[in-house]
């Protein structure tokens, strides 16, 4: 027995999420191909944890309906690789590094398993995919920001799933490390047919390798492509006042009116440059 | 040899029961205590013991073994503190605050009363400090049977505990019941440190949780061979431990033996303290040896 195939990975169905009286994200659709490159755009507080957690199955939907693979998610799900959002790894976590990306194989089952070859060159061969082999038996705690997250993606592409889901993974990061992050997913998301789907409030670094956008400002989403989103009149319709859209040293600036009468002092609604500040 | 093992050393009733539980006691204790400190659970650790205090004291008021005390106060604390979420910060800070206050509290109060109902002033030592050489046979097959199953509980929970304490987002999005695993494995860490207050007492319970498997993970990198290196040190601070207690029976002032718990506490510390002052293979050096384990696969290729 096989099967249909399935071309969507993800599809959210006008989705609503309420939190203590709060409504998060409201009437949410949108669809996750295999082998996309997907950004999940806008400032922090916006809903963007929220809808990779509803992705997961952390987060409960108030409406809408949820189908991973053409049906409602099951528990132990491998479709899904998950980085989640500021990781907190104490400096004196003793793990080292391919503990850690053994963990992503197996370390959802009970039991106990002892070491093997194979394992061992699986971990290998992974660290290497992500540019991370030569820190393998370090502790995961002694290890920079932009080396953990490539540990961690090792972490999450190890089980094979077929959507990577990354969590803000930019975020505090230095250019290089960052620019570092970026080509690793693009070039595993072009060599493997992984699709992936991640976060963040700049979408200027993503721009190489980004093939849509979902923009989401006040709990709504628009989606598409770089050209279709953002533009002044489907931002200023998401975040429900005028916004500007700012094209310089072939970066993009979302730039909104201040609300009181400052006249045309303006705030950056992406974290475009240091200096930006975000508006929610 | 004579003078290691004083005369009547291998013949010792008490000294192969000691022995025997000591062992087993302290492999528990050490694989255990490899999770705890992963887990950063150190401070739950010793809220038990301290909690446990109580329990074993007010055992003695009531004429039962204090096994049974210090397993259910370490019990009934775990699920109470896996109810309030101590461990999130703020609830650990009222809870050091309040709860242990309070059952330290009650312990002074059981041990005052121990002491002055049994007119031995042993009691007292026995809670806090244990009594390796004068454990009640009747009680053995329960120790036995309860450190093989807190023992069993992490082993089968292995995985899960390491991922887990990694980020309880992974997991539960891979579909641990994160919060049960933590409550199965709280409650193997109650079990473990109530056994270990047995042996060398409730307030010292946490060397040997601890003691061994911060060492061992200095010295050992991987997560077996942390256990496997933390059950070593654990045995060994247990027998080196009873044989030295056993010695300084001889040693002044002459005819009254030294407590077995200071030797293993202290052999405990010792050995932390020369695996912490060992210089450690940097980050450099872990690499180097990378590149020389990938250049001999090449070369028996």
């Amino acid at each position: 027995m096989t099967l249909p195939p399935v071309d969507e990975l993800v599809r959210l169905d006008g989705i609503g999420v309420r939190l203590g009286g709060r409504e998060i994200l409201r009437d949410v659709s949108l669809t996750i191909r295999p082998g996309e490159f997907t950004g999940l755009i806008g400032p922090n507080g916006a809903g963007k944890t929220t809808l990779l957690r509803v992705i997961l199955g952390l987060q409960q939907v108030t409406t809408g309906s949820v189908l991973i693979n053409g049906a409602p998610r099951a528990p132990r799900d491998a479709t899904i690789g998950y980085v989640p959002q500021k990781l907190a790894i104490e400096p004196d976590m003793p793990l080292r590094v391919r503990d850690v990306v053994s963990l992503g194989l197996d370390g959802h089952k009970f039991g106990f398993r002892l070491p093997s070859r194979a394992r061992r060159e699986a971990v290998s061969d992974m660290l290497t995919a992500v540019g991370a082999q030569q820190y393998a038996d370090a502790r995961v705690g002694e290890l920079s920001g932009g080396e953990q997250q490539r540990v961690m993606i090792a972490h999450a592409l190890i089980s094979r799933p077929r959507l990577l889901l990354l969590d803000e993974p930019l975020a505090n990061l230095d250019i290089s490390s960052e620019q570092g992050i970026v080509s690793v997913l693009g070039r595993l998301a072009r060599a493997e047919g992984i699709a992936v789907l991640l976060s963040a409030h700049d979408m200027n670094p993503l721009m190489p390798v980004m093939d849509r956008i979902v923009y989401v400002a006040a709990g709504r989403v628009a989606v598409g492509s770089t050209e279709e989103v953002v533009q002044p009149q489907v931002l200023s319709h998401l975040y429900g006042r005028h916004v500007d859209v700012i094209r310089v040293h072939g970066r993009i600036l979302v730039v909104a009116a201040a609300e009181d009468d400052y006249g045309d002092d303006a705030e950056a609604l992406d974290a475009g440059s240091e200096h930006a500040r975000v508006v929610t | 040899m004579h003078y290691i093992f004083e005369p009547g050393f291998f013949t010792s009733g008490p000294v192969h029961v000691a022995l025997g539980v000591g062992t087993v006691i302290a492999i528990t204790s050490a694989v255990v205590g490899v999770f705890t400190v992963i887990r950063g659970q150190s401070f739950a650790g010793h809220s038990l013991a301290d909690i446990s205090t109580t329990g074993g004291s007010g055992a003695f008021l009531v004429g039962i073994n204090q096994f049974w005390g210090y397993l259910a106060f370490g019990a009934g604390a775990a699920a109470f503190m896996e109810m309030i979420g101590v461990q999130r910060r703020r609830g650990r800070d009222v809870a050091t605050g309040v709860v242990l206050g309070a059952a330290l509290g009650l312990a002074a109060l059981f041990l005052y009363l121990d002491t002055q109902s049994s007119s031995t002033t042993g009691v007292s030592f026995t809670v806090l400090f244990g009594s390796m050489f004068v454990l009640t046979p009747s009680t053995v097959p329960a120790l036995i049977v309860s450190a093989l199953l807190a023992l069993a509980t992490v082993v089968v929970l292995a995985r899960v505990l390491l991922l887990s304490s990694l980020s309880t987002d992974i997991a539960a999005a891979r579909g641990v019941p994160v919060r049960a695993v933590g409550a199965a494995y709280l409650m193997a860490l109650a079990v473990s440190v109530a056994l270990s207050a047995v042996i060398i007492g409730s307030v010292l319970s946490t060397a040997l949780l601890i003691g061994p498997a911060a060492t061992a993970l200095r010295l050992a990198r991987s997560p077996v061979r942390a256990m496997a290196t933390a059950a070593g040190i654990g045995v060994a601070a247990i027998w080196v431990g009873v044989v030295l207690a056993y010695d300084s029976y001889y040693w002044p002032p002459a005819g009254r033996g030294w407590p077995v718990s200071f030797f293993v506490v202290t052999l405990v510390v010792g050995g932390y303290l020369v695996a912490y002052l060992r210089p450690r293979p940097s980050r450099a050096a872990a690499a180097a040896q990378e590149i020389l384990d990938t250049e001999q696969a090449c070369s028996a290729a």
